[in-house]
């Protein structure tokens, strides 16, 4: 049990699987994806209440649910970062906050474009587009920490207690800012909430999502493959990959 | 053998009571603080201004103060709370006493909570005391005034205990003022939108027993859980330098 | 297919532009990023080897002939 985990910090470890699985989540990943899009813009009925502008869900949805897993995912991370001193998880959380980030603001604009045709403004301070907008802010204020202190060690620690404070947070956050919602006005339209969705829609929908969730592997792995490279780029084991690989 | 060897180690080091390491480090804050006054008046200075500047740059008109100037007080109390967190460890920072803290025998996080409450009543209680005055230039009325000075005394705690995190996490850097505010205002959030929210709900009439039960559950929740944090992160930065 | 034409798939009943804009910012965005941390790899590697391409012409190829197990964890 120690030894596997033990093997799971280990970044040479890491760096193989990574190369091994990447084709795959992305190949997957983009062909669940695409067929996703494409059921879901050109076959998918039409939504009775907004008309086709509800097709926007097939990229909303899945992004805003992975921007907020990924921050789960690196509140986990820097658990382990706290608890067990593993390398690989602040390297995770590194490689990923961008990411995360990218894929918050994602939402935000999809959200926001979404909100013209439905609501007849760009931006309305709707509970949940709110709460993104603060996630985005957690997000930016990770990848501050983290680019101000030089020192690798302390940097990785630090950031982790600001992901795990900013995880405590969300909750929090989200509770208050429905409750402010509500207090503002009452009952607005909410885009994605549907009492029954049929067959037609939620099918390409969770296939974009598993798509999504695929190729956001396919990216941690990437990034940090670049990451360990920079900063395991004096053992030997990176000096011989680096040889190893023709261009 | 070895934990009986460690608790006689510790035995004469530990007679100093957790207690009277706390009162102490509250004590020290206050009595340092109180040698440069003008450290003190500057949060309030900064609060009083910035509610000026709304009648000044949106508008003096009676109806939108009424209903802004809950916001506004609370959004200027949070600021310069903000901008006095630089100090809470700052000069501990510099001379070396943040190391001796944190080598003591007694727990890190109940020091850190004393120095916490240090922060409070140094800068949160002013604010609470002067916010009358100030919601009453608002157009605040009676009920609306004293609910706002009960949010305040409820929330600023929470702003000093949430921001002695950040506080910790950007200890020794350069530029640590933005980036302080940029990690400490997403957490503020919460405790923003209940504070004003109770005082719009007191104003339109509505019971608001349940929204201060729950910023007084916030303030639970940080006292127990921030401390924790705060001390974590004192530990990392300090070593960093 | 919900739409009877091409046409009628580009434009969405007035609600195209919105739909179309959401999706090519999508893939727009993603494929930046994509791209970007492909480039960035590409780019440490590049560097690894311009760094060390020296010293290994000078030693002996006897040097890649034993197999040593480091531990790169510490």
């Amino acid at each position: 049990m120690w030894q596997i985990f033990h093997k799971l910090g280990s970044p040479k470890w890491f760096f193989g699987i990574a190369s091994k699985l990447m084709p795959w989540l992305l190949w997957v990943g983009l062909s669940l994806l695409a067929a996703g899009i494409v059921w879901g813009l050109g076959f998918a009925p039409k939504d009775y209440l907004q008309g086709n502008s509800y097709r926007i869900i097939f990229i909303h949805v899945p992004a805003a649910l992975l921007a907020q897993s990924v921050y789960m995912m690196m509140a986990v991370a820097g658990l382990v970062t706290l608890v067990w001193r593993m390398k690989l998880a602040d390297v995770f959380v590194r490689a990923v906050a961008p990411v995360g980030a990218i894929l918050t603001f994602l939402a935000l604009f999809t959200g926001a474009v979404w909100g013209k045709p439905t609501w007849g403004t760009w931006w309305i301070w709707d509970a949940r587009l709110t709460s993104m907008l603060i996630l985005l802010f957690l997000y930016f204020g990770v990848m501050a920490l983290g680019a101000a202190i030089s020192d690798e060690k302390s940097s990785a620690r630090a950031v982790a207690v600001l992901v795990l404070v900013g995880v405590v947070n969300i909750p929090i956050i989200k509770y208050s800012v429905e409750w402010w919602n509500t207090l503002h006005q009452p009952a607005t339209f909410k885009l994605t909430e549907k009492p029954s969705m049929p067959a037609e829609m939620w099918v390409p929908l969770l296939l974009s999502v598993l798509g999504l969730y695929l190729i956001f592997g396919w990216l941690a792995c990437l990034r940090m493959q670049t990451e360990i490279l920079v900063r395991e780029g004096r053992t030997r084991w990176v000096k011989e990959l680096v040889q190893a690989r023709g261009n | 053998m070895t934990t009986e060897f460690t608790v006689g180690l510790r035995a004469p080091e530990a007679s100093v009571g957790t207690a009277t390491a706390m009162k102490a480090v509250f004590v020290r804050d206050l009595k340092t603080a109180f040698r440069q006054p003008q450290d003190l008046l500057n949060p309030l200075l900064f609060f009083v201004m910035v509610v000026t500047l709304f009648p000044l740059g949106v508008s003096p008109e009676v109806s939108f103060l009424q209903q802004a100037g809950s916001g506004i007080l609370w959004v200027a109390a949070l600021l310069s709370v903000l901008l006095s967190l630089d100090h809470l460890y700052r000069h501990d920072f510099d001379d070396g006493t943040l190391e001796q803290l944190v080598l003591q025998p007694q727990p890190l996080f109940l020091l850190v909570l004393a120095k916490s409450l240090a922060h409070w009543v140094l800068t949160g209680l002013p604010l609470v005391l002067l916010a009358p005055v100030l919601g009453v230039m608002v157009h605040l009325e009676g009920n609306s005034v004293a609910v706002l000075c009960l949010t305040l005394l409820i929330g600023t705690p929470v702003l000093s205990l949430i921001g002695s995190i950040g506080a910790a996490l950007t200890l020794g850097l350069r530029s640590a003022g933005v980036l302080l505010s940029l990690l400490i205002i997403p957490l503020y959030i919460p405790v923003l939108i209940f504070g004003t929210g109770t005082v719009m709900a007191a104003s339109e009439g509505a019971s608001v027993e349940g929204q201060l039960a729950l910023m007084g559950a916030f303030l639970v929740l940080a006292l127990t859980l921030a401390p924790f944090a705060s001390a974590a992160a004192l530990r990392i930065s300090l070593s960093n330098s | 297919m919900a739409f009877d034409s091409f046409g009628a798939f580009m434009i969405m009943e007035g609600h195209g532009p919105y739909v179309w804009t959401c999706y090519f910012v999508f893939f727009l965005l993603m494929g930046t990023v994509s791209l970007w941390s492909l480039r960035q790899r590409r780019a440490v590697i590049a560097q690894h080897r311009r760094a060390e391409s020296p010293r290994v012409r000078e030693k002996s190829p006897a040097g890649a002939s034993f197999t040593r197990i480091e531990p790169s964890q510490d």
